[in-house]
């Protein structure tokens, strides 16, 4: 299990015979499955060929009803060519169709800066921008410490004009990457003593590449780390350097390819969300049903207990920014629970997990329930299992879900969580540090509605205040967070940047709120954005309306509806306009505007538009407070 | 390893970088029988004979090979070592 394999996914036994049952496959659907399951075993370059030459043959319409278009323009520093099927099948991996513009070698700036170049011609949705150690030398050696680092920050401001360019032009999304060390060191471990070394010149470049990414808001693709990791003899090898300027062996494009699908991912808000954990041999060693509290092993004393306490101190870091956590065991509800409260060594208990399914069911089952009760779809899981027969099932029965491989050993269990990249991120906020604590209020939530008698008092019992306010720059990091990670209850699924919020906010015209949540049970955070903008004859267009579903059934809508209607008419709206575009997961919200009172338009398959007349308009009466934010 | 075993192996990698079932190598087969067998996917063979061989040509070695007939011989050279 060692990168750059990709050894959290399963080997398929007979690679050759299902590959040929793809490519005769004459459904297109299903080839398309079959491929999209293979993306998701392992495989060497040149079965990744294969496998990308048969997704190439299937057609744009196929593609479209199972995977999400990404359109990613390459500007490259050295041959990548070779990388480009590993970026596609792993694209598959993630649900994505990534269509690639690939840009002629060491030219980025020039094909930036002309205006009508083979680029724009392509419109990419995301630019991948990745330097070379020229670009970290282009100033020249350095000549002492505070020397390496004025030059460090020339060069890299040099670059940042061109970066800017794709998302100041035409809104893309912009990914750059961190260069690392291939060449061979000068010294040794004076390297590191010498301002005007290879390795000091990278560090400091690769340093202020970190702070422009989270300055302007880049996608960094940390290749010098995961060189850090994987180790630099299995990612690049001189020999190819030579013949075809090739900076990563093409025993490493796999893990290249995975690294990119997964920014992609995360950008599209398709970054797993919640780690589903089976209890016995994977939080602790031994099986609790027969062994006792007193037989499992766990915690000081012996190197596998440790290695268990190891994982969980793992799996707690990960919730702590904002990764939900489940259980999901073959155990008696009881006995789990007790092991999980009643071990002195335990270091996750119960009130880290969202939820905690322990019975005899089979696990298929039991992981929708979980995706039920956290609110969040299957394809946000990841399950983590010892066992090959659950793993296996769940593979089978559950494809969405993702299922790493478990080596043998708990040591290594971090590892594998961490190489797969699941819970890549676009930016954390202080959102996703409270997301477990606001989780497992939900669940108490939860268990009032089951207690309540009717919904009109389960609500009013929640004793909710709903605070709203008009996004400013102290909001707006996370209303764009939410603008592009929501996928479920978002009703036009526009993705903006920062940038182009801001744009949208410089107009008087713009109606734009958010709305935050406190009940009962404590603080939901920012769970709303509705973005309205000035149409024809005194209509406002709802351009953007998203909402969390942690607070589904809540009658938040309306409320939010209440707040826009009241701006818009400020603004001397007669009208708003709504619109549904249908997408593959927000098909919970296709009555959204129906619901609210609002006339259908006109409906075609993937798309629907509705209006609100405002003279007619009243506010009902809201099991909530609604108030303004002020200050 | 016999030079038949050898070929066998060759016609299976060349079928699989090709995507071509119906190549046949041969000691005289070159870069002028198979289009697509340019640079770039002279360095994939070798990358997977490497690979499936469990063997590693130098920088020089790979510069000389053109044909299947000299891909045998850098083979059985590093097999016979």
């Amino acid at each position: 299990m060692n990168l750059p394999e990709l050894h959290w996914l399963p080997k398929k036994s007979d690679f050759k015979g299902a590959l040929q049952l793809a490519r005769a496959d004459r459904d297109s659907a299903r080839q398309l499955q079959s491929l999209i399951q293979l993306s998701r075993c392992q495989s060497d370059f040149v079965q990744i060929s294969q496998i990308d030459r048969t997704f190439l043959a299937v057609s744009e319409d196929t593609r479209a009803t199972s995977l999400q278009k990404f359109r990613l323009a390459i500007l490259p520093s050295s041959t990548v060519d070779h990388l480009l099927p590993a970026i596609r099948v792993a694209g598959l991996r993630f649900g994505l169709d990534i269509e690639i513009y690939l840009g002629s070698y060491g030219q980025a700036r020039q094909e930036v800066e002309s205006e009508f170049s083979s680029l724009w011609q392509f419109r990419p949705d995301g630019v991948l921008f990745l330097s070379s150690q020229q670009d970290a030398f282009a100033g020249g050696s350095a000549q002492g410490w505070a020397d390496l680092d004025a030059l460090a920050e020339g060069a890299v401001g040099a670059l940042r004009a061109t970066w800017n360019v794709p998302r100041d032009r035409i809104g893309a999304r912009v990914l750059i990457s961190t260069v690392p060390l291939l060449s061979a060191p000068e010294f040794g471990n004076y390297d590191r003593l010498s301002p005007s070394s290879q390795l000091s010149m990278l560090g400091a470049f690769n340093a202020q590449l970190a702070r422009a990414a989270s300055e302007e808001g880049y996608q960094l693709l940390d290749l010098a780390g995961w060189v850090g990791r994987v180790g630099c003899r299995h990612w690049f090898d001189p020999a190819l350097w030579h013949h075809a300027k090739q900076e990563v062996r093409p025993q490493a494009a796999a893990l290249f390819g995975d690294l990119v699908a997964r920014q992609v991912a995360a950008l599209l808000g398709r970054a797993r969300k919640c780690l589903v954990l089976d209890l016995d041999n994977t939080l602790w060693g031994g099986v609790i049903g027969d062994d006792g509290l007193n037989g499992i092993v766990l915690g000081q004393g012996s190197a596998t207990g440790e290695a268990f306490v190891a994982f969980q101190r793992y799996a707690k870091k990960l919730s702590e920014r904002g990764v939900i956590l489940a259980a999901c065991s073959k155990n008696d509800d009881a006995v789990a629970r007790q092991a999980i409260s009643g071990h002195s060594e335990m270091l996750l208990r119960e009130r880290d997990f969202a939820c905690i399914v322990a019975n005899w069911d089979d696990k298929a089952k039991n992981i929708r329930a979980i995706a039920r009760a956290v609110n969040i779809g299957l394809d946000s899981l990841v399950f983590a299992d010892d066992n090959p027969a659950e793993r296996d099932l769940i593979r089978r029965e559950l494809p969405e879900v993702a299922v790493p491989e478990m080596p043998e050993d708990p040591a290594y269990f971090p590892y594998v969580i961490a190489d797969a990249g699941y819970f890549e991120s676009v930016g954390i906020t202080t959102e996703d540090l409270a997301r477990s604590r606001q989780y497992q209020e939900n669940l108490s939530r939860e268990r009032l509605k089951s207690e309540a008698t009717d919904m009109a008092s389960y609500l009013e019992g929640l004793d909710m205040t709903l605070t709203v306010g008009a996004v400013d720059a102290a909001q707006l990091m996370r209303t764009v967070q939410l603008i592009n990670k929501t996928n479920q209850f978002n009703l036009t699924t526009r993705r903006y940047s920062e940038a182009e919020v801001a744009e949208l906010l410089q107009s008087n015209f713009t109606v734009a709120v958010w709305g935050r949540l406190i009940d009962r049970f404590g603080d939901n955070g920012l769970i709303a954005v509705v973005i309205a903008l000035p149409g024809e004859a005194g209509a406002w267009r709802l351009d953007t309306w998203l909402m969390s579903c942690r607070v589904l059934g809540r009658q938040v809508e309306r409320a939010m509806l209440g707040v826009v209607v009241e701006r818009c008419r400020q603004l001397g709206a007669t009208e708003l306009r709504g619109e549904y575009v249908r997408t593959q997961k927000n098909g919970m919200v296709a009555d959204h505007y129906a619901k609210l009172g609002f006339e259908n338009v006109e409906t075609a398959i993937d798309r629907s538009v509705w209006r609100l007349p405002l003279d007619q308009y009243v506010n009902p009466p809201l099991p909530m407070t609604v108030k303004w934010y002020n200050g | 390893m016999v030079e038949s075993e050898i070929y066998a192996l060759l016609n299976e990698i060349f079928q699989d970088v090709f995507d071509d079932p119906s190549i046949e190598v041969t000691s005289t087969t070159s870069a002028a029988d198979i289009p697509a067998w340019d640079s770039f996917n002279n360095i994939n063979v070798i990358l997977a004979i490497e690979l499936r061989l469990g063997v590693k040509f130098t920088t020089g070695e790979i510069e000389q090979m053109s044909s299947a007939g000299e891909l045998v011989q850098a083979i059985e050279r590093k097999k016979k070592r």
